[in-house]
């Protein structure tokens, strides 16, 4: 029975960190179909940000509380800034390649920003476990859960309710989803894409770096997070369809519960299953989940 | 209307120039020409398969089996002959190559990419587990024979880079002829327009399983002689930024001809040796910025400065 | 008595609420030459895609020579017998005009593609040069498809659509695209080397004189349904084709060949 409860929890909260993770991921897709293999390094430097934010706010000797502010935004800015960056400096050279072309220049700003983070923050371990022992722990059952993840839980349904009333209620929201429709269309209709092509990068880059902020006070900070990440986050964005923020969601939540149950029954099946799982979702729906028809070609 | 081909003249000439180097080549210099060739025959089948306009992410699951198979076949099950051991790898990733191919070919553009690099992490990810398989350290490959003769320590790098030398001679030549053939253009014919394939009464899956599988044991192959050569294998062989190191070298060489890819795996090993001893923290660096000149720059790669003319021929 | 090589019952396709064809019951006979008229998006593409196994029919079923292909794949109609051309010609662009005609070549008429046999053995140029003569653009045989007139691309197109000797061939728009004065040097080359071969032949179009010069029988499409189906002249003479159709088509040619005077 407790076994069950913890798989549950422990599930939820993974999808939740997966959820954030891929959410910006998937936005970028759906605005510029670009699949962006950098988002991993973002979430890096969010991670390695945020840590450095707190080993800083800690030895100052402010109120604790306010770590959680500082660190995050520290993050926020960190992801917007790389984000910008990248879409002027790089991207913007690059649009109306083909997608695998780009999927490639994703990979070389990668491999720039593995090196950059090693340049910055060096090689070692940064640890920046204050801001998760400071909310404490709670018993459940019998069973003691850390209340940073249920903080976790709590960030992931915020975020994914401000992404939908975003994208839904307000007028920006309802352009980002027309250029997510037809692009060809909206240009047409005046809206500026170039624009909405660099808000959305830095929305999707802040929310990549803000998951690695989120994540860093629960594990070591060390180089190549990025990298696995990206792996998890592909999964979960081609089960949820590629585009779609709700998708996501789904996905995020269909892998976390069953990578639960595999880690805590079959530990060595981890990835398989996770994989496992996109497999079989796409011998169903080829294109996942949640996907916008194409149009005819002949 | 078509100009002689050139190419098997070239292959002979570069096979005994090569052969002839061994010999008076410095040890690190037969060291790097052999994994050179060993990378070169993974990047060989990455061309077909872009060529067929698929870029796959995850070639060093092929790699890893071939270099594993090598490792497991002398340490476990007391197979050391070279022949062998090359059978025997050719097998194992033409049975996977063949399962993952059935779904694989379903798929293209990114999801081909993305499900590629998943595959290679899959991989990684079970022998990271695998402590009787050393987990991330690995473990070492047991000394080769070659039908019952053992080469001495001394002589052990000098049949290696010989067999090496002769079995990328082999693979260039078949897949230069098989480049010119019918398969060989169905994969160019696929990528320029698939349904126009279809409607020619070829199904593009089956002709895309076949050159998954062909890319596949190439692959193997090559991390087969890397594992030989380097005489240990580890699970970093499959982690995806080695398949990415492939892609790059496709890239850099261009998918125009053959060669590009041994020549390409050269230049790539060269530089990086050089590079890495002067600044480890920026390699990776000057990899990207390198890949993201030749996107902007020379799209169809370094082979296309040697044709002046349409590239993409083989 | 002539031989039914294809015959469709109850063919409808609908996309949601979308009725892109309704209830299409054709046949067609061995050597017919047919000629299809219809606006814009009234359904005769969509026939074709169905026919072709590019779409999968809502209702209805297709037989070739009595033998239901209704379902299969573009490929496996190709190989029962099935060709067609393309409202945009659909080609290889980075490789030649004789490249293309070598591969279609060592598709359809070889069926098994070799690994090692070269696709530019003399024997394969000669035969595709061969079909590349036929039509008349063996002098364009190593220019790049992406530097082809529009009018050399759509005869490529059925040209290699041409080379499975299919018994039936259906060629969508094989003029559109192609400048006026071109356009019946076009179908005369097209329609002889088709008669030559002894297929059936299905074609849309959108010039009536055209139709009226090359089909022995007319169908008309109108907003998914078959309103005349005859002997040339008698289809063209209905009352509700010269209302939707022929009316319009008249409109259009004046305004095309207006708009040509004017340049």
């Amino acid at each position: 029975m407790d076994t069950i409860l913890v798989i549950l929890i422990d599930g939820i909260v993974y999808s939740s960190w997966l959820f954030i993770v891929s959410a910006g991921l998937t936005l970028v897709y759906g605005v510029m179909k670009i699949l962006n293999m950098a988002h991993g390094s973002l979430y890096a430097i969010g991670a390695y940000s945020a840590a450095s934010m707190v080993g800083l706010y800690f030895s100052a000797g402010y109120v604790p509380w306010g770590s959680y502010a500082v660190f995050l935004g520290a993050a926020v800015v960190a992801g917007a800034l790389a984000g910008l960056l990248i879409e002027r400096g790089v991207l913007r050279l690059m649009y109306g390649r083909d997608e695998v072309i780009m999927i490639l220049v994703t990979y070389g700003v990668l491999l720039i920003l593995e090196d950059v983070i090693k340049l910055i923050w060096g090689v070692d371990a940064y640890f920046a476990y204050q801001p998760y022992s400071l909310v404490g722990r709670t018993k459940l059952l019998g069973i003691t859960f850390a209340n940073y993840d249920f903080l976790l839980i709590a960030a992931a349904v915020s975020i994914g309710l401000l992404l939908w009333a975003g994208l839904n209620r307000t007028r920006q929201g309802k352009l980002l989803r027309s250029v997510i429709h037809d692009r060809e269309i909206s240009v047409a209709m005046g809206i500026n894409v170039k624009r909405t092509f660099l808000v959305t990068f830095i929305i999707g880059s802040s929310l990549g770096a803000l998951a690695g902020g989120l994540t860093a006070p629960a594990l070591s900070v060390v180089p190549g997070i990025g990298v696995e990440v990206i792996i998890l986050a592909f999964a979960v964005v081609v089960i949820g369809g590629l585009g779609s923020v709700g998708g996501a969601a789904v996905g995020a939540l269909m892998v976390g519960i069953c990578r639960a149950l595999a880690v805590h029954t079959f530990p060595q099946v981890e990835l398989f299953v996770i994989y496992g799982v996109m497999a079989m979702v796409l011998m169903v729906r080829p294109e996942g989940l949640f996907v916008t028809t194409t149009a005819r070609r002949i | 209307m078509h100009r002689a081909d050139k190419t098997p003249r070239n292959l002979c000439l570069a096979l005994v120039v090569l052969l002839a180097a061994g010999i008076i080549m410095p040890n690190w210099l037969t060291f790097l020409a052999t994994v050179s060739i060993a990378k070169g025959m993974v990047v060989v089948g990455l061309i077909v398969l872009m060529r067929t306009g698929l870029v796959s992410f995850g070639q060093g699951l092929y790699y890893c089996l071939g270099g594993y198979t090598v490792g497991i076949a002398g340490n476990y099950l007391g197979i050391t002959d070279v022949v062998g051991i090359l059978f025997l790898s050719v097998v194992v990733a033409g049975i996977v190559g063949a399962i993952l191919g059935l779904l694989l070919c379903r798929y293209r553009e990114i999801f081909f990419a993305m499900l590629t690099m998943a595959f290679s992490m899959i991989l990684y990810g079970v022998l990271v587990k695998s402590d009787n398989l050393g987990s991330t350290d690995g473990f070492n490959v047991a000394h080769v024979s070659l039908f019952g003769w053992v080469p001495s320590s001394d002589g052990v790098s000098i049949v290696i880079y010989s067999l090496a030398c002769m079995i990328a001679f082999l693979t260039a030549f078949f897949i230069h002829r098989y480049f010119q053939s019918g398969m060989g253009f169905a994969g160019d014919s696929i990528r320029e327009n698939e349904i126009r394939v279809e409607y020619l009464g070829i199904s593009p899956r089956r002709v895309i399983f076949y050159k998954y599988v062909l890319a596949a044991v190439v692959a193997a192959v090559g991390g087969s002689i890397t594992a030989l050569v380097a005489g240990h294998v580890d699970p970093e062989m499959a982690y995806w930024t080695t398949s990415g190191e492939f892609v790059f070298v496709a890239l850099l060489g261009g998918t125009g001809h053959v060669a590009a890819a041994f020549i390409g795996a050269f230049l790539f090993e060269l530089i990086r040796t050089v590079a890495f001893d002067l600044s480890p923290y920026t390699w990776q660096m000057i990899l990207g910025i390198t890949l993201l000149m030749v996107i902007l720059f020379l799209p169809k790669g370094l082979w296309s400065l040697i044709t002046a003319q349409r590239t993409g021929r083989g | 008595m002539t031989n039914i090589i294809l015959e469709t019952r109850g063919l409808s396709k609908s996309f949601g609420a979308v009725t892109a064809a309704a209830d299409i019951n054709i046949t067609i006979n061995e050597e017919e030459i047919v000629g299809v008229i219809g606006s814009n998006g009234a359904g005769k593409t969509t026939f074709i895609n169905m026919v072709t196994g590019y779409l999968t029919p809502s209702e209805g079923t297709i037989l070739f020579r009595g033998k239901d292909i209704t379902g299969l794949s573009p490929m496996q109609v190709t190989r029962t017998g099935i060709c067609r051309s393309f409202q945009v010609a659909q080609l290889f662009p980075e490789l030649t005009t004789l490249e293309n005609m070598l591969v279609a070549h060592s598709m359809l008429s070889k069926k098994r593609l070799g690994w090692q046999r070269p696709l530019k053995s003399q024997v394969n140029i000669d035969a595709a040069m061969g079909a590349l003569e036929g039509y008349g653009i063996d002098n364009y045989a190593d220019a790049q498809v992406t530097t082809l007139p529009q009018g050399v691309r759509k005869l490529l197109d059925i040209a290699m659509a041409m080379v499975g000797s299919p018994a039936l061939l259906l060629l969508d728009e094989p003029t559109s695209g192609v400048a006026i004065e071109e356009k019946f040097a076009l179908m005369d080359t097209v329609m002889e080397a088709v008669n030559r071969s002894g297929a059936a032949n299905f074609f849309v179009e959108h010039d009536m004189e055209i139709v009226s010069r090359y089909a022995t029988r007319v169908i008309a499409f109108y907003d998914g349904r078959v309103i005349a189906d005859g002997p040339t002249a008698e289809a063209l003479a209905n009352p509700e084709v010269k209302e939707f159709i022929v009316g319009t088509e008249l409109h259009r040619q004046q305004s095309e060949s207006g708009e040509h005077a004017e340049n």
